[in-house]
């Protein structure tokens, strides 16, 4: 999975390692904070809401704001908040989708 | 359970400088920070990123590789990844850390949570594409991820710093959209003579003008409905200046108008709050310590009040300094010698600040958004819902909270209290003192129940 991103990465010695997202593999550097590497990686929408089924993404990088939500092993958590490992396995929540298939 | 003398919460500037200050008079202190590394927001991850970035970041941020040298003292836990959902009784803190719950016992409890961003809702707010000016500052210290295509919206200082960086970085933005006016410069001018007293901050602005200048960097001011748009993201921003309709294409849309006080950890221990109309924000009543109705409690940094980095390092120590003569460390007479000029430098630091809230206030079309605007992120309540609940006899936002379920989700009000208080006392005609904001229970932030069930283990192997 590879698409051009609205965002420039500065150039950092890391080792990349793969990260799955929604089936599809991003090559992202490890330990670096994992929304800063799927925004730098291309990726445009983390999740959809509850409510609207609206595409959200990244909007605080501080913790605060809950839009950077993705799925890590079966548990909804902030993408700003974790770091970067090799072989991650990320899902949008599913919460979301329900709601986005109910209504479809 | 652990036990200790001082627990903090946040590892920013304030924190940092508590923790050293009470630890070098001989306190314990456990500080808990959420992220992997000290530094808070504005010192992000310093320790790794100064020697890679610091010169494109600045004197302003590698200043905090100080603090977190401070850090390295026996006397000192430092716990990252904690994240506090609770305090107790004024002397328990609940917090996770690496998937497990954990549990101190402290004499007295520092909170450092410093700032949020002030919530700017505008049409498009939550496109994907649009952050706060903050989440782009924290993009570019802690990752070296900088936005390719970026205007900068809103109004306040921090735009001219992170356009300067940007320009620095190779990467300028398309333009700055401003909010302030000729008349908000004319109300800031009689404090001008006191701002001087703060001259490098008033230097520094204007270097940072000049090299936006010098970069050609378009800047339009006394900007008006702003409006972004998108289908799935941020396309472009549409926006009135010089009585002209402007559109800009773009791919990130970066908001700010001034950061307020996370006031979430000190409200949920009933700590009380009131408006202040020149910050325009809610701040804790405090002592001339931080100390706070709660007596085991103090509350150091912005989240006090807006001052900067500076300032909450002084604050902190200031903090410290009560706590540790509270606490019998040092006598009350060598606590106020020490704090005397750090009283001074904080007063210097202050200086700046009158001219700088009246240059640069709240974008008003922000804070009292059109009706069809989405207000609270996580539910999707607009600002219309809000005054329609108002219309039907919502006083203040704990009814609206229930009728509307704005402040339920996630972020549990942090980028909705402000707008629904405001909005509600202006439909109420009510000041917003009489308004209030949301009443903030435990959790903090989410907690899983395995990572409670961890919780009960370690406490039962501890007393055991």
């Amino acid at each position: 999975m590879k698409t051009a991103s609205s965002f420039l990465e500065l150039e950092e010695r890391r080792r990349l390692v793969p990260v799955w997202f929604e089936g599809g593999e991003l090559q992202l550097p490890e330990g670096s904070n994992l929304a800063a590497a799927m925004l730098a990686a291309g990726v445009g929408t983390f999740r959809y809401t509850p409510v609207s089924g609206a595409p959200r993404a990244p909007f605080c990088m501080m913790g605060a704001c809950f839009d950077c939500l993705v799925d890590v092993d079966g548990v909804t958590r902030q993408a700003c908040m974790l770091e970067v490992t090799e072989g991650l396995r990320l899902s949008m929540p599913r919460k979301g989708r329900n709601v986005i298939d109910a209504d479809n | 359970m652990q036990i200790t003398d001082l627990v903090i919460i946040g590892a920013g500037p304030a924190g940092m400088a508590a923790a050293a200050t009470a630890a070098n008079v001989g306190l314990h202190v456990i500080l808990l920070d959420e992220q992997p590394r000290p530094g808070g927001q504005i010192y992000r991850d310093v320790d790794r990123v100064a020697p890679v970035r610091g010169e494109m970041l600045g004197k302003d941020y590698t200043d905090g590789l100080s603090l977190t040298a401070g850090l390295d003292h026996g006397n000192i836990t430092h716990i990252s990844g904690a994240v506090v959902w609770a305090i107790e009784e004024g002397i328990r803190v609940l917090y996770t850390a690496d998937g497990r719950g954990g549990a101190i016992e402290a004499k007295r409890i520092l909170i450092a949570t410093g700032a949020l961003e002030r919530p700017m809702p505008l049409p498009g707010w939550t496109l994907p594409g649009v952050m706060t000016a903050g989440a782009a500052q924290i993009l570019l210290k802690q990752s070296g991820v900088l936005s390719k295509n970026a205007v900068l919206v809103g109004s306040g200082p921090l735009l001219y710093l992170i356009a300067s960086q940007m320009i620095r970085a190779g990467t300028s933005p398309l333009a700055l959209v401003e909010t302030q006016t000729q008349a908000d410069l004319l109300r800031a001018l009689p404090h001008l003579g006191g701002a001087l007293r703060g001259w490098r901050y008033l230097l520094k602005g204007l270097t940072m003008l000049s090299e936006i200048r010098r970069a050609g960097v378009r800047r339009y001011t006394s900007a008006t409905n702003i409006l972004i748009e998108g289908e799935t993201a941020a396309e472009d921003i549409r926006f009135t200046a010089d009585g002209k309709t402007r559109h800009i294409p773009c791919d990130t849309v970066l908001l700010h108008h001034g950061v307020v006080p996370n006031t979430q950890a000190a409200r949920s221990i009933d700590v009380a709050h009131h408006w202040d109309a020149r910050q325009h924000c809610f701040v804790p009543n405090l002592d001339d310590w931080g100390g706070t109705n709660v007596e085991t409690v103090h509350i150091a940094g912005d989240g006090a009040g807006i001052g900067g980095a500076k300032v909450a390092a002084l604050a902190g120590r200031l903090a410290a300094l009560k706590m540790a003569a509270d606490l019998g460390a040092i006598s009350t007479i060598e606590r106020d010698d020490t704090a005397k000029p750090i009283r001074r430098s904080i007063a210097q630091e202050l200086a700046v600040r009158p001219f700088l809230d009246k240059a640069f206030p709240p974008a008003i079309e922000a804070t009292k958004p059109v009706d069809a605007t989405i207000i609270c992120r996580c539910e999707e309540i607009t600002a219309g819902d809000i005054r329609r609940h108002a219309g039907i006899g919502c006083a203040g936002p704990n009814q609206a909270k229930a009728f509307s379920r704005a402040g339920m989700g996630p972020c549990q009000g942090r980028y909705c209290g402000l707008t629904v208080s405001n909005l509600l006392a202006e439909a109420n005609s009510a000041t917003m003192d009489e308004t209030g904001y949301y009443r903030i229970r435990p959790p903090l932030k989410p907690v899983t129940l395995g990572e409670l069930a961890e919780m009960g283990g370690s406490v039962n192997s501890a007393t055991n």
